[in-house]
């Protein structure tokens, strides 16, 4: 039972950054005739290590929560351990047979119907063709589409693309199996219901290597926790431990590699925030598009006079989706809370943060990237060819007049 | 059709898969065969290893076996994708060398009035055409198929192998469709099949392992340069003039016919010919040179392949 399944020695990972294949050929072309002998040395890139000297071991049956702010390496361990990326020093061994699951879809093409795509996402997932045959009717009666089974998917919403795309990937029975963010899509009521099901893989005694940024899911679902800062382990151990001493040190803005400048001054601090409403739980996913407020609390020492404050929320690529400032702010000693709130806010579904910041005459007070991160669980109305769909989450009709 | 073209994959990896590549199965001897008593169940209880990446000549070819059900998958969504938008669906892939055969018969035929070796002009161009268009449309996709999947590449881990395999061999739909109006249009011209059809498989198979090859190599540059996709319209047109498909090789003068041997399509054309209609001169030393110009090509492309896979999926 507590053999060991997965262990690793020393994983590492060096990235070059802004590696852009399209200006490939022609970028090399202009290096070479500049200077044709200095382009044919190697070059100096821009490298950064996403991953630094892991090591660790699973044992049979565990559930593993990894842990973490975006880009200090969770999911590129999970894409070494699943095969998808090679580590650049180090070693890891797997026994047995093992089901990554890094997307919602994956292979999924919106020209095939639900069927076929559900044999074929299957098998690229690693699902044999008389699996696939054998569990057919379980997963359509799970995705609740027996009617549009033979539907393209191109004329699913996303509602049921997605519904689809997790049976067929919740059907898999690896005996490990690696898992990234895929639950923070789709409709609440979905999630639980893939949730449950994630329950029943952990019950029957499989190894499940989950990351995610939604705290409490993993306190629901692991055993273990891993908290991954700047490529490396910050700590291992019991699940409650380490999600709390992650939580309480995002609190202090204390993030070790990426520690926060929350400026000098002890004038002023933010100390939390949540959603205010439609509240009151969770406090930190929305679950619906609006009408929604937030409230970010501030602790002031002493009065602050003309004050300025900003607020800005960005993605999971950190592309800024929105920003506000207030100028002439006056606060009093005390705690306050800051209240936005919004008719609605249409993005996209996943894990968004909010920065708060508050100057006094041009001098940093306090500037906080809020923790923990907000979960987006709405609806997606996201068109199938993501890349072109922007960041806005609106459902549109489409007419011919 | 599948079978003998990868139990030979397979044979051939024996001298080239190192004991110690990544993701070693050296210690795997027992899992291996419960892996070809189960179909799939890719690395079925499996120790995998995960190593950097060596360097060496790491040739998985057990594991692409691994994965032919994966591989059967790849091939048969090509296959539905293309049929599904169209309205006349399957009659393209008649329609595609039909017409180019009446332009070749109109244009190279009767007005620039090319020898034909004795043969009709539409048996003659149409011969040539089939094996042809499986080739360009095979390179294309091959060419293609990574970039295309490059979504999939970094989601999701199979041996990437599986890719331009598929994408050759997703063209032989067509193919077998085109080879039965070829050899309904060849009995209609009164010619007889002879034994020489026999060689069929052989040069088809040569086609297809022409197309891999220089698909390996052109699908690892397109994913470092997306400049590949521009030439390779240009690359096929070229090679088409390169090979005897709008004339006969005859017209090539005997002292640059070895050069001509180089070219593999050359010899497949030219046998294709010849093996549908029985008529002029066996191929043959043309295309033992052809095969060795090929095995050279897809040895090359497939360690040029395998240093691209290790990285290709960090590069998107």
């Amino acid at each position: 039972m507590n053999n060991t399944v997965i262990q690793a020695e020393g994983l590492s990972k060096l990235y070059r950054r802004g590696l852009q294949v399209d200006d490939g050929l022609r970028h090399s072309l202009e290096a070479f005739l500049r200077s044709p002998v200095a382009s044919l040395r190697r070059k100096k890139e821009e490298t950064f290590w996403a991953l630094k000297d892991v090591s660790l071991e699973v044992r049979e049956g565990e559930v593993l929560g990894l842990i973490g702010r975006n880009g200090a390496g969770k999911t590129t361990l999970l894409k070494i351990l699943s095969r998808i990326t090679r580590p650049t020093t180090g070693w890891a061994e797997i026994h047995g047979r093992v089901g990554s699951l890094l997307e919602v879809g994956t292979g999924f093409h919106p020209e095939l119907t639900g069927h076929e795509n559900t044999f074929l996402s299957g098998a690229i997932l690693g699902m044999g063709k008389r699996e696939i045959e054998r569990k057919f009717d379980e997963i359509v009666a799970f995705a609740e589409l027996e009617k549009f089974i033979d539907t393209p998917v191109k004329y699913y919403s996303s509602g049921m693309y997605v519904r689809l795309a997790f049976a067929v990937a919740a059907h898999l029975e690896p005996e490990i199996l690696l898992v990234d963010e895929v639950l923070a899509v789709g409709d609440i009521n979905f999630q639980k219901k893939c949730l449950g099901k994630m329950g029943d893989v952990a019950r029957a005694g499989r190894t499940v290597v989950l990351v995610s940024h939604q705290l409490n899911q993993i306190r629901s679902l692991s055993h273990r926790g891993i908290w991954v800062d700047a490529g490396q382990i910050r700590m291992d151990g019991n699940t409650h431990e380490v999600v709390s001493a992650y939580e309480s040190a995002m609190a202090r803005g204390d993030t070790n590699g990426h520690s926060q400048d929350r400026g000098t001054a002890t004038k002023a601090r933010f100390l939390s925030w949540e959603i205010a409403e439609p509240g009151p739980e969770p406090p930190h996913t929305l679950a619906t598009v609006g009408p929604i407020a937030l409230k970010f609390v501030v602790q002031v020492t002493s009065a602050v006079h003309m004050g300025h404050h900003g607020v800005t929320l960005y993605n999971h690529d950190r592309q800024l989706i929105w920003g506000w400032a207030v100028d002439n702010v006056e606060l009093e000693p005390g705690v306050h809370e800051l209240r936005y709130s919004f008719p609605m806010l249409p993005v996209r579904p996943g894990p968004y943060s909010w920065a708060v910041s508050l100057y006094e005459e041009g001098q940093l007070l306090d500037a906080w990237e809020c923790l923990p991160e907000m979960i987006v669980a709405t609806e997606n109305f996201q068109h199938r060819y993501d890349h072109r769909s922007g960041v806005l989450n609106i459902p549109s009709k489409f007419s011919i007049t | 059709m599948f079978r003998p073209l990868f139990s030979f994959l397979w044979y051939s990896s024996q001298g080239f898969v190192p004991p110690s590549g990544a993701f070693a199965q050296t210690r795997m001897a027992s899992v291996t065969e419960s892996s070809v008593a189960h179909p799939l169940h890719p690395g079925a209880s499996a120790t995998i290893r995960i190593e950097p990446p060596s360097g060496l000549f790491e040739l998985r070819l057990r594991e692409v076996w691994a994965y032919r059900e994966l591989l059967y998958f790849f091939v048969w969504r090509d296959v539905k994708i293309r049929y599904k938008q169209t309205a006349i669906g399957v009659l393209w892939v008649v329609l595609q060398p039909v017409l180019n055969m009446l332009v070749f018969t109109l244009f190279f035929g009767r007005l620039a009035k090319l020898p034909s070796d004795g043969l009709p002009y539409p048996v003659f161009y149409f011969a040539a055409l089939v094996p042809w268009t499986y080739f360009s449309y095979a390179l294309q996709m091959t060419t293609n198929v990574v970039v295309d999947n490059q979504r999939l590449i970094t989601k999701v881990y199979f041996p990437r192998l599986i890719l331009p395999i598929s994408a050759a061999l997703s063209g032989l739909v067509d193919f077998a469709i085109g080879f039965v109006v070829l050899a309904i249009f060849t009995v209609a011209y009164g010619i007889r099949p002879t034994l020489a059809a026999l060689w069929l498989p052989a040069l088809l198979l040569l086609a297809v392992f022409t197309a891999l090859g220089v698909g390996l190599w052109l699908s690892a540059l397109n994913a470092l340069y997306r400049d590949v996709k521009y030439v390779i319209p240009f690359l096929i047109q070229f090679w088409m003039f390169a090979s005897p498909v709008a004339y006969p090789s005859s017209l090539v003068p005997p002292r640059w016919r070895w050069l001509y041997g180089l070219n593999p399509m050359a010899g497949v054309i030219d046998g294709f010919r010849w093996a549908i209609t029985g008529r002029g001169h066996s191929p043959g030393l043309l295309l033992l040179a052809s095969s060795a110009v090929v095995a050279l090509i897809v040895l090359g492309g497939l360690f040029f392949f395998n240093r691209m896979e290790s990285s290709v999926a960090d590069r998107v």
